[in-house]
């Protein structure tokens, strides 16, 4: 997929001016509400057209204000999926899955009912009508909607923020799933840098109706450590937990991490640590309350806004701490130096529960 | 109270058919001007929506008369009609020309509010997954829109029951032919002795209005627990 954008676009005081390509199967487009990252959707949709300006897809011109080419939203094959559902309130779920597809030209098909029914687990939803489903279910049909218009680009407009936490990552799971079994290129569109990371390695940051950054999910989330309240989050994959002494006990690709005890919904999960749970030792603290003390060592340090960001490998796992600059010259902490890592029990918080036959969201590799 | 003739009887039901016979025909006119003014960006749309809005403002028997003008032997469409052998004039499709004009206004606003209540996020949703604008129209705007189109109808078909000025005009008062219950009212309302007569026609209506009334109303209950 190549998408060329070069747009302006006028909305009162407001103007939204871009101009970037995207390559690649998935980017994000990153930004607080009000950056334009929704007009950005409507514009390559064919929604609204720009004052001005070029968009391509694959080469192929969608708008270009030059040679009034102004191609309409049916005929782009960019599947949409919204924040609300939007589900055809008079069709069945079986009908609204089909919309897109029966409009879809004959050579164009390459996914089909069933093979989209299975990998979303639509089955006992089909004959029933879209007015008494959940929530979650609700937006995993419109995913199947939106894919099974065999798009060329699907894009999904903060397809995630109307679902509470549990089902957010129910859905991550889903929609990497569709995508990557039957290859569609994605746009995600997200305000939430945790979901962001969840879904791709590639982001576009938008600020003010203009392009702040085209960079690595993970760079950017390094650079907002500093900057968010909540620094950075460390996503670790936890398993094979047993109960020892009232704790929960799991293993981890840097070693053994001790959780407070009572969880026995699942043997593993997704759980996220902030980066500013973690305490840094030069030597090994004889006694400590927090139950987790790994031996690490310094890969890099970055700075992000008044912070330090340091990150630590701990055998197979990696970890990023936040400090302050001084603490790093009086550590004398520098890559390559020994350190050990505190962290309490209570700081680590689950994300998602794997369930049968879903896959975890797989947290994308540092960049 | 007085025994009905077959005058009155001919009256009552020539009201439920040029009623019912208007609203049929605005039906997709109506719901068309709806599309247009809800959703269509046009130069002219506010000369439509002026245009459309008019007979609701405007004195029936101005239109009654406009009508007469038009229709007539010298007006172009009366000629033009003329030519194929079409006499409108003071027939019962007079009278239904004269309810549909008058009644218009009314179903086009209910469409109106029914098509405007439709999330718009639907109507993307279906030009998104690749249906035009007129597919949009049929597969997603219409059947969104029927509540709409049921209130519509119910109200141009309720008023059209009591059309009188516009309809006196252009179809006359002819007993058996063009006289509706308004029409026979006013007759015997004129007349001396025809009270009677005249209070009992009002029943008439009155039961016909209510009946309206709660097929409406039942209507309307069903489709929200179709909803």
């Amino acid at each position: 997929m190549e998408l060329r954008l070069a747009t302006h676009k006028q909305f009162g005081a407001f103007s939204l001016d871009l101009d970037l390509v995207i390559q690649g199967e998935a980017c994000g487009i990153f930004g607080p509400s009000g950056s334009g990252k929704s007009t950005l959707v409507s514009l390559v949709s064919g929604l609204l057209r720009p004052d001005r300006g070029r968009i391509t897809l694959d080469g192929m011109p969608l708008f270009d204000s030059g040679s009034h080419i102004d191609v309409p939203p049916d005929r782009r094959r960019i599947g949409i999926v919204f924040q609300q559902p939007s589900l055809f309130p008079h069709l069945s779920v079986r009908g609204n899955l089909l919309y897109g597809l029966k409009r879809c030209a004959p050579e164009h098909r390459r996914i089909e009912l069933d093979s989209l029914v299975r990998v979303l687990q639509l089955e006992p939803l089909l004959e029933r009508g879209v007015n008494n489903l959940s929530g979650g279910e609700r937006q995993r049909v419109a995913i199947g909607r939106a894919v099974l218009s065999n798009p060329r680009l699907l894009l999904m407009d903060e397809p995630l923020s109307a679902l509470d936490d549990h089902l957010r990552f129910q859905i991550i799971s889903h929609l990497k799933a569709v995508c990557r079994e039957f290859r569609i290129p994605f746009l995600f569109i997200s305000h939430s840098m945790l979901e962001m990371r969840l879904m791709t390695d590639q982001v576009i940051a938008l600020a003010g109706g203009r392009v702040a950054a085209q960079t690595t999910t993970e760079r950017l989330a390094r650079e907002r450590m500093g900057l968010s309240p909540v620094g950075y989050i460390n996503l670790l994959r936890l398993e094979d937990m047993r109960l020892e002494g009232g704790a929960s006990v799991y293993r981890w690709a840097g070693g053994e991490l001790v959780l407070p005890g009572g969880e026995r919904e699942a043997s593993g999960g997704l759980f996220e640590l902030s980066s500013k749970d973690i305490i840094l030792f030069k030597r090994h603290p004889e006694a400590i309350s927090a139950r987790n003390l790994l031996a690490c060592t310094v890969v890099t340090l970055f700075e992000s806004g008044s912070r330090m960001g340091v990150e630590l490998a701990s055998g197979g796992g990696r970890l990023i701490a936040e400090i302050v600059p001084a603490a790093a010259r009086d550590l004398e902490i520098v890559p390559g130096s020994t350190l050990f890592a505190a962290i309490k029990a209570s700081a680590f918080r689950r994300l998602a529960v794997p369930e049968p036959g879903a896959a975890l969201p797989e947290p994308e590799p540092a960049g | 109270m007085p025994a009905f003739s077959p005058a009155e009887y001919s009256a009552i039901l020539l009201s439920l058919k040029v009623s019912l016979v208007a609203t049929l025909i605005s039906l997709p006119f109506g719901f068309l001007a709806a599309y247009f003014l809800s959703y269509g960006r046009f130069r002219g749309r506010l000369a439509l929506d002026v245009l459309v809005n008019l007979p609701l403002t405007l004195p029936p028997v101005v239109i009654g008369y406009l009508l007469l003008i038009l229709l007539g032997r010298y007006g172009w469409l009366g000629r033009t009609l003329g030519s194929l052998g079409v006499t409108v004039l003071f027939t019962w499709k007079a009278a239904v020309i004269a309810t549909a004009v008058v009644g218009f206004p009314l179903m086009v606003r209910a469409i109106r509010v029914g098509m405007e209540a439709i999330d718009p996020r639907l109507i993307q949703a279906s030009r998104a997954l690749g249906a035009g604008p007129v597919d949009c129209l049929l597969t997603v705007i219409l059947p969104l829109s029927a509540r709409g189109l049921v209130a519509g109808s119910v109200l141009m078909f309720a008023r059209g029951l009591g059309e009188f000025g516009a309809t006196i005009i252009v179809a006359g008062n002819i007993p058996g032919v063009t006289q509706t219950i308004p029409l026979a009212i006013y007759d015997y309302a004129s007349s001396p002795g025809g009270d009677p007569m005249a209070l009992a026609l009002c029943l008439v209506s009155i039961v016909l209005s209510v009946a309206v009334l709660l097929i409406h109303e039942q209507l309307g209950r069903r489709m929200t627990r179709l909803d």
